[in-house]
């Protein structure tokens, strides 16, 4: 099975990501943004964290008009897997595969700390090596991750069970406190309606091995292969 | 064709959390500005549009807005144009 991780000017993520994806067992290609087709065959592309382009104007607003990506729209239209992370998620709200926006933290922090997430959902194609309700931790480090939508689209994420992920206290229960930076439910992780294009802030990635501390986010990059 | 300078402002939306609005104002408050309230920040893009008429020209920069400058599930624009030649 092929991966493809793409880079953009900015991107300081996409080794972790490769590193991830080849321990699970991906056969990995790095792609560079300005690549107009992705590697034939590929199955999974992974938008990695960092701040492409400076972040000028928005997060994400500038990688949108890539000329990668294109051709990653076309491929998330066909169905393929995609998974973006951090700035990845924000790349893909901007591009319109996932609604909403990422604003900036409520706090006015960028937070970088290990965080617990609950596992809202395991029965996606990403999260199913998980089990429901499981509260794992990861690494979150953003400035801009405080989901947002109006209330017509959280209604539509909460009713067809598209929340993935969400930041908990350890015990999973999702209180305030436990919410680094406003998202709206506590959310850190959705999906699309199709259920083939997922964004998350924290980072799986960096959770991937048990000498970095954890392998906790492993499975994110496990469930996909079956 | 006719050339314009167009300036964009772009704001948040209404009921949209702006912290950095809210942390300034808290600012101006410890320096006892405290009959400055409701700050907003939001940002100019100013810009030059080449176009045959007035009417075109809006148009241009109405659309790059809707397309890039601005992301209007959170924000707000608007447009002031200028011809300068």
């Amino acid at each position: 099975m092929n991966c493809s991780v793409i880079t953009f000017p900015g991107s300081n993520c996409d080794h972790d990501a490769i590193f991830a994806a080849e321990l699970a067992g991906w056969k990995v290609k790095n792609v560079w943004h300005e690549e107009r087709i992705l590697p034939i065959g590929t199955d999974l592309i992974i938008l990695p964290g960092g701040f492409s382009y400076g972040d000028y104007l928005r997060c994400g607003a500038i990688a949108r008009f890539s000329p990668i990506m294109h051709d990653v729209v076309k491929f998330a239209e066909k169905g393929g897997y995609i998974i973006g992370i951090c700035n990845g998620f924000q790349i893909l709200t901007e591009t319109k595969l996932l609604p909403g926006v990422l604003l900036r933290n409520n706090n006015l922090m960028f937070r970088c700390k290990d965080v617990s997430i609950r596992v809202t959902n395991n029965k996606t194609a990403f999260t199913n090596k998980y089990v429901e309700n499981e509260v794992i931790t990861l690494p979150i480090a953003h400035g801009d991750g405080n989901y947002y939508a109006d209330e017509e689209v959280i209604n539509e994420l909460e009713g067809e069970d598209r929340v993935v992920f969400r930041y908990s206290d350890e015990n999973g229960n999702i209180t305030e406190d436990a919410n680094p930076n406003g998202s709206i439910n506590n959310i850190a992780g959705i999906i699309n309606g199709q259920g083939n294009v997922l964004g998350m802030m924290p980072h799986p990635e960096r959770y991937s091995d048990k000498t970095l501390s954890s392998d906790a986010g492993l499975k994110m990059f496990l469930g996909i292969l079956e | 064709m006719n050339k314009y300078s167009a300036e964009v402002r772009i704001v948040l939306r209404n009921g949209i959390l702006d912290a950095q609005g809210k942390a300034i104002e808290n600012s101006l408050r410890s320096l006892e500005f405290s009959q400055l309230t409701n700050v907003k920040v939001g940002k100019i893009i100013s810009l030059q549009v080449e176009a045959a008429d007035d009417e075109s020209a809006k148009k241009i920069v109405d659309n790059a807005s809707k397309e890039l400058l601005a992301n209007t599930i959170i924000e707000d624009y608007f447009i002031t144009l200028n011809k300068i030649e």
